[in-house]
């Protein structure tokens, strides 16, 4: 699919620090039937963000007015569960570009990275200290520059370099999709399934 | 060189083309698709005025979100209905062969590709579903895929993966009575936890594993992405060419001949090295229970909740809400809680030899006061045999009721949630927040463990009962 081509963000970030944050958290399974990929961020964190009556929690980190940006900091091993890409549009329909994490599950971070949503890995150290640094101030501001792969904390003005296959950072920093690559093979799929048979 | 593991060679003989500093293009050789990850690929494609390029190649039914009474009549809840519809209307459109309600094929994806026979050493499979890597259990590469990898599967029979690294788990020994494929999943994931298997492949290996029916490798292999690993797979021997002759798309005749000289090639080299390598004793597995909110915390059915003392900062507060959602507190027996609901079914667990097996353990007794239980076959084919073999009326007779096939509570899309607050023995492969209705507190067990929750009205041991089993 299109989405918006990835260069550079500097934006606050919404902590959310819980581990194993599994897709069924994301996005229930009950909220998967639609045949259309819109509409899916009104139901993130469905269940933590709202009680059984639909009211907001006020618990809950994206019902705090404090938090905002197109940053979500997330505990270890982020979107384990069900592959369902759901999970991934309703992140990134929700407003953000970037997941940060010291630790993503596979088809996961595959999804986000088909969708135009960002998944970058930091230390875990690195991590803890985002969340001391939102925590201290909400509005601190953080910058992933996709193009020399780094994030930085602006406030301490430390930064990690994060790791991202080289096509996907062509296809990420290009607004392109796999369809069209895999299309364009067709002769030489054609010519491999001989092989085959 | 030259020493390949199982899952080297038959990933590297699926490549197309290796992009530059990228992933491999890997040839898919059956994909299957179910109704909820595929619409969006399908509208997709169209979109992009394309076709299906390898309809033959494709098979599907709808799985995830159809009721399991009254099939025969039309869809009640309006997006399910939806969504089913869609599934055929595509279908139809680009001659994809469908396994739709009614038809004598349809079931769960996972359990109708083995069935059927297109589950076969050595291919690549995948579908918009984590549990696809239920088919490695017969030395397959299965694994789950987005629906923007379903959207390319159908454009172009190929996807862009890279390739992952290479496990071996190695169950060794004879397993104890009452113990099952079950418990060794559940007892591996509680060993390595939900995320150590990530960016792996595993090959599981050992007698223990070799030891096992079809049936029981599926249930192993399908609990391989709990683990956090792309997918599982065995090597296919005696047992997987007996389960695979004679059915609907076996190869016949001559081409047999062929197959199984090909499949007999399909084995890890003695000298192939594995990134990672676990050896367990199969003397040391109990009957295993889940007492949290993720597969890896479940442990032997007779011990305690951990304390969790060893745990500190974000693992120690994952561990305590853990816990607060299941109403249970550290360093509790878990023998003898109450629980009101047990659901048998679920790509995991919904096969033929788990409803024998959980109608062999109840026969002659009753389902305790209380309990609800959802007896839910994996497919048509499994609901006719054991109409075949008298299992319903056993089940009948103990109190309980067979349902009609499709994933049911195992994710709660349908009808068929668990309520807020309750406890669930369940069969099935999940116990996250949810997963089986909002609220809905999951135990993962064995159809043993189920069967015995489901007579007594509370978690038991299922060893306890063996005599007369
Ligand atoms: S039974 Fe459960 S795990 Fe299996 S395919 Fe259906 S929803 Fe997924």
């Amino acid at each position: 699919m299109s989405y918006d081509k990835f260069t550079t963000i500097t934006s606050p970030a919404v902590p959310l620090p819980v581990e194993n944050v599994d897709t069924d958290q994301i996005i229930p399974a009950r909220f998967l039937k639609a045949v259309e990929r819109k509409g899916f961020g009104d139901n993130l964190f469905r269940d933590w963000r709202y009680d059984r009556s639909g009211l907001p929690k006020a618990d809950f980190v994206l019902n705090n007015p404090v938090y905002s940006g197109q940053i979500l900091v997330g505990g270890k091993n982020f979107g384990s569960g069900s592959s369902r890409e759901h999970a991934a549009w309703a992140i990134y329909d929700y407003g953000f570009r970037v997941v940060v994490s010291s630790f993503f599950a596979d088809i996961f971070k595959n999804n986000a990275l088909n969708n135009g949503l960002l998944p970058v890995v930091v230390s875990a150290e690195f991590l803890q200290k985002i969340f001391n640094t939102i925590e201290s101030d909400p509005k601190a501001e953080f910058t992933v520059d996709l193009a020399s792969q780094t994030f930085t904390n602006v406030t301490s003005g430390e930064s990690e370099p994060f790791d991202i296959n080289p096509y996907k950072k062509h296809c990420l920093m290009n607004g392109l999709d796999d369809i069209d690559f895999l299309v364009s093979l067709k002769d030489e799929i054609a010519e491999f399934e001989k092989t085959r048979l | 060189m030259t020493t390949k593991t199982l899952f080297d060679k038959i990933w590297d003989s699926h490549v197309v083309q290796q992009v530059e500093g990228g992933p491999d293009v890997l040839y898919i050789d059956r994909h299957l698709v179910h109704e909820v990850t595929s619409p969006v690929a399908f509208l997709g494609l169209e979109t992009r005025g394309l076709k299906v390029f390898r309809p033959e190649n494709t098979i599907a039914t709808p799985d995830h979100n159809v009721p399991t009474i009254n099939q025969h009549m039309t869809i009640q809840e309006e997006l399910s209905r939806h969504q089913v519809d869609m599934l055929t209307r595509n279908c139809e459109k680009h001659g994809i062969q469908l396994c739709g309600l009614n038809h004598p094929w349809h079931g769960i994806v996972h359990v109708i590709g083995p069935e059927l026979g297109i589950t076969q050493p050595g291919r690549t499979i995948v579908c918009g579903d984590s549990h696809t890597s239920t088919h490695g259990a017969f030395g397959a590469i299965a694994f789950g895929i987005g629906t923007s990898e379903v959207e390319m599967v159908l454009a172009s029979q190929c996807i862009l993966q890279p390739k992952p690294k290479r496990m071996r788990i190695s169950v060794e020994g004879t397993l104890k009575k009452g113990v099952t494929a079950k418990d060794i999943a559940l007892y591996i994931i509680s060993k390595i936890s939900t995320s150590g298997g990530t960016g792996h492949f595993i090959e599981y290996a050992g007698s223990a594993i070799r030891s096992l029916s079809m049936e029981g490798r599926m249930t192993i292999c399908n609990m391989s992405i709990e683990s956090g690993a792309r997918g599982g797979m065995i090597a296919p021997d005696e047992t997987t060419f007996n389960y695979i002759k004679g059915r609907e798309y076996a190869p016949k005749g001559e081409e047999w001949d062929k197959a199984v000289a090909y499949w007999n090639t399909l084995k890890s080299d003695e000298d192939a090295v594995f990134d990672t390598e676990y050896t367990y004793d199969a003397a040391d597995i109990e009957p295993m229970i889940t007492y949290g909110t993720n597969p890896g915390m479940g442990t032997g059915i007779t011990r305690n909740i951990p304390l969790g003392d060893d745990l500190a900062g974000s693992d120690k507060l994952t561990f305590e809400k853990s816990l607060q959602y299941m109403g249970y507190h550290a360093g509790e027996r878990l023998l003898g809680k109450p629980i009101d609901y047990v659901f048998v079914g679920s790509c995991t667990n919904g096969r033929i030899e788990d409803l024998r097996a959980f109608a062999g353990f109840i026969r002659g007794k009753k389902k305790a006061p209380g309990v609800t239980a959802w007896i839910v076959p994996g497919s048509k084919q499994v609901e006719k045999a054991a109409q075949e073999e008298g299992l319903i009326d056993i089940l009948n007779e103990a109190g309980f009721e067979l349902r009609q096939p499709g994933c049911s509570a195992c994710l709660a899309m349908n009808d068929d949630k668990i309520p807020e607050g309750k406890y669930a023995v369940s069969t099935s492969n999940r116990n996250f927040e949810g997963r089986q209705g909002p609220g809905a507190r999951t135990l993962l067990a064995s159809p043993l463990t189920a069967a015995a929750a489901a007579v007594t009205g509370m978690i038991t041991d299922p060893r306890e009962f063996l005599i007369d089993y």
